[in-house]
Formats: C-alpha cells, structure tokens, sequence
C-alpha cells in the first residue's frame, strides 16, 4: 500500500510531469519563469491549490456526481474556483505573511489547466482519498521543480549573448524542449 | 473600442493574431495532442465548434449576464459546449477520443476561448462576435494542424496514416514525444521572427528616403 502511494507521488513528479510529459500549466511555467523566487511561490501556491483540488474532487466524485456525471465538468469548475476564493479570504485573514507570500497567484492558478487536469485524471484513474492527496503533492512538486529548473536557465541566459531573433519565446520553447528530453530519461525508473 | 470593418473581424485571428502563433494563448492543447494530423484536425475542429458555440451565446445574452459574474458565467457557457463536444467525439470517433483523453475536458481552460469572450464577444453584435470567432477558430485549427504536419511526418513517416517518406526512412521518434512538441513549436516561431525581420528590413530599403540613416544594410 505505502509502496503505490510513493509510486505515485514520484510517477507524478518525474515520470509523467505535468509541464514537461503533459503539457499541464504552460502558462505559468512561460510566464513567471524569470526569477527563481518568485517560481518557487509560484510551485508553493500550486502545491496548495492542487492539493485542495484534489480532496475536492474527491468528495465530488464520492457524494454527489455519482447520479450525473455529464455534469462532472461543470461542477469541478464552479466548485474549485469558488473554494479557491473562499480559502484566500481565510488566509488573509488567519495568516497575512501566508497571504503576502502567495499572493496574486491563487486566482491565476485557479484558471490553469494542471488544476482541472489533476482533478479529471484523478477521476479517470479512480484514486481514493490518500492516493489523490499523494497524487496532487507529487504534481505540485514535480510543477516546482520544472519552474525552478526553467528559472535558473532563464537567469543564465540573460547573461549570455544569444542572437536577436532567439530572444523571447522561441528560445523559452526550445530550452524547454531540452529540459523535457532530459526528464525523458526518468520513465527509465519503473520498467517492471 | 476601435471600429473595425467585418472584413478584418474575420481575418484578424486567422493571421495576423493567431492564438497559438502570435499570441501564444491556448499552448496546453497546442503542444499535448498534435503528435498526429488526426489528432491536431479532431483537436481544432472541437475547439473551434466550443469558441462559435461559446461567442454566439455570449454575444447574445451580453446584456443579460451582471458584470461581476460575467467571467463564471462564460466558464458556464464554455464547459456546457465541452460537454457537448466531448460526448458527440466520444459517439462519433471513440479511437480519437480515446487518445486525445483528458485533453478534451480541457478545451474549458484554453485561455484562448475565455479571452475572446471577454474581449470580443461580450462588445460586440452577434453576427460580429460569429465572424471573429470563426477566424480564431480556424487560425487556431490551422496552427494545429501545422504543428501536427511536422511532427507526423518527421515522427512517423507518414501522413494521416498514409506512408509518405518511404520505407527507407528511420523516424524522428522525438518528434512525436512530448520534447518534440516543445521543438516544434519553438522553431516554427524562430523562423516566424526570421521571415518577420527581413519583411521589416526589406521595407525600410523600399521606402528608401525615410531609411536614410538607418543601420540597415540594402540588402537587394
């Protein structure tokens, strides 16, 4: 049992990540790449929705949807958006420095596609409760660490002199390919 | 907002800001599923049937939707037109459906719909907003399929399942994992800003006493 749910957390966090092998949550990973801290909010922020995400679905799918599930995708939109907002007014108010930290990101991430993504593979592999909390943290991380990965090589490049058609996002494209090659190399990990 | 003529409605999202090529929006689905040319058309097709299904009743019921709710309620409207789609695939095409997955669910938060919602659909008349969306709609089909060309031939040798580099030919299997989707899409822009700047270079020769003193060599 344990040995699944650590299955799991490193499948979703390597193997199968979701910017690099599926193509979840391009926005961000383009978008606020270009400075190491500001990504590692971003991954922390994305952690923490993802995770709420996932218990989200979960009750969803257990005691409620079960009678109509063409209403599936309609209602994980309108319920984890709204439980998105509820839970900023609360930290707000419980823990400002929390807030401050994360920030602008919790609305934005709202709207990003890991976010429905997580909930509709959760659904489609059905993992319970423990294995779709090991699953949304191991996506969170495996998010993190792609846009600290893609920070820090943004970073370098600032400094080298690249040609001046390669400046913007063809050359975020490509470096982003290399980096998806690299993690190619995890699927290498599992081969029973 | 600036008036435009029905013409440039139409062909604005074709070319000149397409979603995936100029304006980089709709990236997810873009870089995920155009690994065949089967794939990128079904893709482009339900994408585009969700965005004209989506303005037109945005447009219509523009002046019945509150303004603070605005932005829930096109995400209602949008994930009613997915449902649709993802089930009428799933009768029509199961092979498709089957390989695209998940992806379909997630035409909802393709940026590309909700922006030209917010900044079209809801401003506009209807027959306007069906203009405008039958143009993005199909530079973002079309953008699809350019990506899902390049990658099926490279990858697989082949053409919507027709062999077409021959026998002899050892496939690019890169092309048609995920690092080849980021590739692809890179060096297409590379050469989009390539062809862009030698447009810009040549203009500035052609109109050639305003480029005096310009750095740009004459090149012709």
């Amino acid at each position: 049992m344990m040995g699944d749910l650590v299955w799991i957390l490193v499948s979703a966090m390597l193997v199968n990540n979701f910017t690099l092998a599926l193509f979840l949550g391009l926005c961000p990973f383009m978008g606020v790449s270009a400075r190491v801290a500001t990504a590692l909010r971003m991954g922390a922020a994305n952690i923490f929705v993802l995770v709420i995400t996932s218990m989200t679905a979960w009750v969803l799918n257990t005691f409620v949807l079960g009678a109509a599930p063409y209403l599936r995708l309609i209602s994980f939109i309108v319920v984890i958006a709204s439980l998105v907002q509820i839970v900023e007014i609360a930290i707000k108010k419980i823990s400002p420095t929390l807030f401050r930290e994360l920030g602008i990101f919790l609305p934005l991430i709202t709207t990003n596609c890991a976010i429905l993504g997580l909930a509709i593979f959760q659904t489609n592999r059905g993992y319970g409760f423990l294995e779709g909390l090991f699953f949304a943290v191991g996506a969170g991380l495996g998010l993190t660490l792609a846009l600290v990965l893609m920070a820090s090589i943004r970073e370098q490049t600032e400094l080298a002199t690249v040609p001046s058609l390669a400046k913007g996002m063809g050359l975020v494209l490509i470096i982003a390919g290399s980096l998806s090659l690299a993690f190619m190399g995890f699927a290498g990990l599992f081969s029973s | 907002m600036r008036a435009t003529t029905p013409t440039y409605d139409l062909t604005r999202g074709f070319w000149r800001e397409n979603p995936v090529l100029v304006q980089l929006l709709g990236l997810c689905p873009a870089l995920a599923v155009t690994n065949t040319v089967a794939n990128s058309l079904a893709m482009g097709l339900a994408t585009f049937f969700v965005l004209v299904g989506s303005s037109l009743l945005v447009s219509t019921l523009k002046n019945l939707i509150p303004h603070e709710v605005r932005i829930s309620a096109y995400i209602l409207i949008i994930a009613t037109f997915v449902t649709v789609a993802d089930l009428v695939l799933a009768a029509v095409v199961p092979d498709i459906h089957k390989a695209l997955g998940a992806f379909i669910a997630l035409i909802v938060v393709n940026c590309m719909i909700l922006g030209r919602q917010e900044a079209f659909a809801s401003k506009r008349p209807v027959g306007r907003a069906l203009l405008d969306a039958i143009g993005t709609g199909a530079g973002f089909t079309v953008a699809l399929l350019m990506m899902g060309g390049i990658r099926e031939i490279l990858g697989y040798g082949t053409f919507l399942g027709r062999p077409l580099l021959g026998a002899s030919y050892e496939p690019w299997i890169v092309m048609i994992l995920p690092p080849g989707g980021f590739f692809t899409l890179g060096f297409i822009l590379l050469g989009f800003g390539w062809w862009e700047s030698r447009r810009q270079q040549r203009s500035v020769v052609r109109d050639w006493p305003h480029g005096v003193g310009s750095t740009t060599r004459r090149t012709a």
